[in-house]
């Protein structure tokens, strides 16, 4: 999923890489509002934890595998604006010390996996929200939408970029479908895992989920005395 | 921490590569490769000019050949994007082995390989010459956000911390029997994920705390700035320097 160099010729590579910048800038400023002062550590803990599950990998039926990208999973458990720092600081470091994803690449794979999984994942996400009913059991669920979706959409995105600087002389509509049918399958396997660590979470520590925080301050605190307890039992208490 | 110093893709060596600051590198890396990647397509004398000029840098890096090499699978899904390339695009066929392909595609493919293999190639020399901190104060003397700059570096700090962990829930899941087999496995290993994120944000929050109590306020002391020679530029700006001239020259070939 990583572009690599000479897959888009100069100028649109330069061109995304601008988008990226634009992108990274209004992220820095909105991490804030999500951690304060914590930013730092926390989103560079949460990168070196995306990272290390963007190493799980899961079969893609033709006997290939994908990976997972995370950008839902990341949107989900600390908010967009961290999602897309911790996202392209992933993007970064592979670049440049893993080599996976060319350097004039960055641009585009920070425009594709960052800006746009994390974007459309949160988006997705947030919708689901407001039309499932608000309980906590819905978190999971909705942030498995979120990841399914994200992957084709950075997919069709790729596409798009492709048909304006692409070196070949694909058929584009052959290329979008290509691309679609086989992203939707690393979607399918994006949503689950994504939407098995959110559940999993959920069961552990839901005050952690940063898009949980909604739906746990609507809880009402309940509180049952004794009478009540009674009431229930129906009086026959041992 | 049984963490190994530096990273698995750093070769301790001295050479003039190894000494050079960090900034210096990674601006003549970007700029490299983006030469390479402006290098009209069809030109491959051009790529193979390219290639030598950064055979000629590898020499000097005093890091051996296979050491690269072995690291370039990294790029594995590209070629086989590469060589479906021809057999996808449109336009004039051409015969080569006695398979009908696309003779667009075909030169489309042969140009993505070479300017991938060499983007993976120049990054790796980067990567086996430059320690991860020499990288983070390179990217804070390009004027890189701070923010990013100090996420970075949390993140390469505990790459290995939460790689090890990763490590030892395996070993934890298969001493009870586990193994990763089929869908039924997803579950558990998204369990392990799930603890592995707890584990993380708790460890970022402890973290936090500790860099309060030593007085952190925000920011973070500067990774030592360390200012280039004009003989180090110099240095460093010879492969772009060659690359541009090579690219250039490709154009005016093709012109």
């Amino acid at each position: 999923m990583h572009v690599p160099d000479g897959f888009l010729d100069a100028p649109t590579s330069v061109a995304t890489a601008g988008f990226a910048a634009l992108g990274v800038g209004l992220a820095l400023r909105g991490a804030r509002r999500e951690l304060d002062e914590r930013t730092a550590p926390m989103a560079g803990l949460v990168a070196a934890f995306i990272f290390a599950m963007q190493m799980l990998n899961f079969p893609v039926p033709p006997s290939t595998s994908g990976h997972l990208l995370g950008g839902a999973l990341a949107a989900v458990l600390v908010g967009p604006w961290t999602g897309v720092l911790c996202l392209s600081v992933v993007l970064l470091v592979q670049s440049l010390m893993f080599a996976d994803g060319g350097v004039t690449a960055l641009g585009t794979n920070i425009t594709l996996m960052g800006v746009i999984g994390v974007g459309v994942g949160w988006l997705v996400f947030r919708g689901l929200q407001r039309l499932l009913p608000s309980t906590p059991a819905m978190v999971a669920p909705a942030a498995a939408l979120g990841g399914l979706l994200s992957v084709p959409v950075a997919a069709v995105a790729f596409t798009g970029l492709y048909a304006v600087g692409g070196e070949a002389a694909v058929d584009l509509s052959t290329l979008l479908a290509a691309m679609a049918a086989w992203h939707t399958l690393i979607g399918i396997g994006e949503a689950a895992i994504t939407a098995l660590t959110v559940a999993s979470i959920m069961t552990v520590r839901p005050d952690l989920v940063y898009g949980a925080r909604a739906v746990l301050e609507s809880r009402e605190l309940e509180i049952r005395t004794p009478a009540d307890a009674d009431a229930d039992t129906d009086g026959s208490v041992a | 921490m049984g963490a190994a110093h530096g990273h698995r893709l750093y070769f301790h060596a001295h050479s003039p590569l190894h000494r050079l600051p960090g900034h210096c590198k990674v601006l003549a890396l970007v700029t490299f490769v983006l030469c390479v990647v402006a290098t009209p397509s069809r030109a491959y004398w051009a790529f193979g000019l390219h290639a030598l000029a950064l055979v000629g840098v590898l020499v000097v890096s005093r890091v051996p050949a296979p050491f690269i090499v072995k690291r370039m699978v990294v790029e594995t899904p590209f070629v086989v994007f590469a060589l479906l390339l021809p057999f996808m695009s449109t336009g004039p066929r051409t015969d080569v082995l006695g398979l009908s392909v696309s003779e667009a595609g075909l030169h489309a493919g042969l140009t993505l390989l070479c300017k991938g293999t060499l983007g993976v190639a120049a990054s790796l020399l980067l990567a086996a010459t430059t320690e991860p901190r020499d990288i983070l104060a390179g990217l804070e003397r390009l004027r890189l956000p701070a923010q990013l700059v100090q996420i970075m570096a949390f993140m390469i700090r505990y790459l290995d911390v939460a790689g090890a962990e990763m490590g030892r829930m395996k070993i934890a899941r298969e001493s009870r029997g586990f193994q990763a087999k089929g869908l039924r496995s997803w579950p558990v290993v998204a369990r392990s994920g799930g603890a592995l994120f707890i584990r993380s944000y708790e460890r970022g929050e402890r973290v936090h705390l500790a860099m309060l109590s030593r007085g952190y306020a925000g920011t973070m002391p500067s990774l030592g700035e360390v200012a280039a020679t004009r003989v180090q530029w110099l240095t460093a700006i010879m492969l772009p320097a060659v690359a541009l001239s090579i690219s250039l020259a490709a154009w005016g070939v093709a012109a």
